[in-house]
């Protein structure tokens, strides 16, 4: 069912740009904290290295992280919404797979995140103050990688949250804090041992420390252990969804 | 040839509630059946079981020689579904719902464009679902259930939520369905719907069928009360109408009468005393028992409580 796949992504990429403040809210914001913030800390740029190495790697992966956050609470909202309105039930009662019809969702976000990226990196070419020399390639995978292992949250998330009125604010107390702690803030390995406990078990900060790895060059092998730790959130939480997922 | 569906002793619980109890019934080829009952009696239950969208605790289900479980994405392709309450992506046009449906199926698809012409949705096609009225939302549901040129159609709770003229011209639509030589399952909790397109429907209550037939038949077997109402100035009246065969009650108030009965020969008998006895009528009319008093000679309550 690869048509029907195809054709589901691109109706809900044009449903999703119709709504003019999902749209802005996921798209708009990743790239607008990557540019304000790295003009406002930029200047320092050159006298500080604290602030050169924020606006060098810090500040791309936090907004790459933003991008990869904006994906899982949208997907998030979106199939408890159309769970409440009886769209995936609708959707079910055709001869669609049900994997083609949540595949399609995934397609979606990571499609509009590998778009967001790009994006920012031709905004940041024209109005960031430092250069960009990044893998691009490389990166987008990176971020896809990421993106799709914690997409896997987003939808254990969307199997357990009782309303779609419920579903954008519990994601957002279960996505927020995990970024607090990821890395992205201040080093994993300078946090209270407690914290960095819990850091260890959350997927966000092996993503965090493959998005940096990446942005800096390094190799895709240096990541194994990144990498294999997202492996198993996705395998760990696609497979706990596909037992509690609700379809209505 | 075969019924197109066949239910054989079906039953599904939900936790301690029993939604549907062994429930047994056979739908045949080019009829409209439905399945008629108060809310919560079983009748979604029933018809997602056989659409394959839930499964039997036990019991056989076939539907056009198909397990509704084993072979669902088979039989997907060969039915027509629509959904109670069910709603689409606010901002799709009804086009792009059409289109994508279509693409769905692997038979060939009929006509979107003709099928929204059909169903008067055409200047439409632009529009986004949110913005559709109640009445453009169903027939777009069914639109998007006989785009696959489906030999079975369900309709579940098609008018609820409707004005009656929106319902009626959706009543025609079904009919132009059975006019295509295809099947159709209903349910509904309205009873002159039921009345009016089904040529034959099950009552359900509590998830058990208490009786199946052709609606006048069940009025006829269950219901046999007839109910004459007249007006006449006659002073003889009262003591003529008393002589009339089969006349179980007589009220009258004024010049009002109102005399029931039983047996399809009551309207003749008082038609004949009338003429025969030369009483001037100002007014004359008959009640006949419907659906709605079937049911609730069946169960004992109207189906609205």
């Amino acid at each position: 069912m690869l048509r029907g796949l195809w054709k589901l992504t691109w109706i809900e990429i044009k449903i999703f740009l119709r709504e003019p403040l999902g749209a802005i809210g996921t798209i708009g914001i990743p790239v607008l904290v990557f540019l304000v913030a790295g003009r406002m800390v930029g200047r320092r740029a050159l006298t500080s290295p604290a602030a050169r190495s924020f606006t060098g790697v810090g500040l791309p992966v936090l907004a790459s992280v933003l991008i990869l956050i904006g994906a899982v609470l949208s997907l998030v909202t979106i199939i408890s919404i159309y769970r409440e309105g009886g769209i995936l039930k609708r959707l079910r009662a055709t001869p669609l797979r049900p994997q083609t019809i949540l595949g399609a969702h995934v397609m979606v976000k990571l499609l509009l995140s590998a778009a967001t990226l790009v994006l920012m990196v031709a905004a940041g070419k024209r109005y960031y103050p430092v250069g960009i020399h990044v893998p691009l390639v490389g990166f987008t995978m990176a971020l896809l990688v990421s993106t799709c292992s914690i997409l896997s949250i987003g939808f254990l998330i969307a199997s357990l949250v009782p309303t779609a009125r419920f579903a954008q604010p519990i994601g957002a107390v279960i996505m927020y804090p995990m970024m607090a702690v990821s890395g992205l803030f201040a080093p994993v390995e300078s946090l209270p041992l407690a914290v960095q406990a819990v850091a260890k078990v959350l997927p966000l900060t092996y993503a965090v420390s493959l998005l940096e790895g990446i942005w800096k060059g390094d190799a895709w092998w240096a990541h194994a252990r990144d990498l294999t730790a997202l492996a198993v959130a996705f395998i760990v939480c696609t497979a706990l969804s596909a037992k509690v997922f609700r379809w209505e | 040839m075969p019924p197109v569906i066949q239910v054989s002793a079906i039953r599904k619980t939900y936790g301690s509630t029993v939604a549907v109890d062994d429930i047994s019934f056979e739908v045949n080829d080019g009829e409209i059946f439905g399945l008629i009952g108060p809310n919560g009696a079983g009748k979604t239950t029933t018809m997602e079981c056989i659409e394959g969208l839930r499964t039997p605790d036990r019991g056989a289900i076939s539907v056009l020689g198909l397990d509704p479980f084993n072979d669902v994405y088979k039989l997907q392709e060969r039915i027509g579904v629509q959904l109670q309450q069910a709603q689409l992506q606010k901002r799709i046009k009804v086009w792009e719902a059409v289109d994508l449906w279509a693409s769905l199926y692997q038979r060939n698809a009929i006509d979107g464009d003709r099928l929204l012409e059909q169903l008067g949705l055409i200047d439409k096609r632009n529009a986004w679902f949110m913005t559709l009225s109640g009445g453009q939302k169903q027939r777009l549901f069914i639109a998007l259930a006989l785009i696959n040129d489906p030999q079975l159609v369900f309709l579940d709770e098609l008018t609820t939520g409707l004005d009656p003229q929106a319902r009626r011209a959706i009543w025609d639509l079904v009919r132009g369905i059975r006019e295509r030589g295809k099947t159709v399952f209903l349910t509904t909790h309205l009873m002159e719907e039921a009345e009016r397109l089904c040529d034959r429907v099950a009552i359900i209550e509590h998830g058990r069928i208490i009786d199946i037939d052709r609606p006048d038949n069940l009025v006829k077997r269950h219901c046999p009360e007839r109910t004459v109402v007249l007006a006449t100035d006659d002073g003889s009246a009262l003591e003529r109408f008393r002589a009339i065969p089969r006349v179980e009650a007589i009220t009258c108030s004024g010049s009002q009468f109102t005399i029931r009965g039983s047996g399809d020969d009551l309207v003749t008998e008082v038609i004949h005393c009338l003429s025969e006895n030369r009483i001037r009528v100002t007014d004359f009319r008959t009640i006949l028992p419907n659906l709605e008093d079937v049911f609730l000679k069946l169960t004992g309550h109207s189906i609205r409580d």
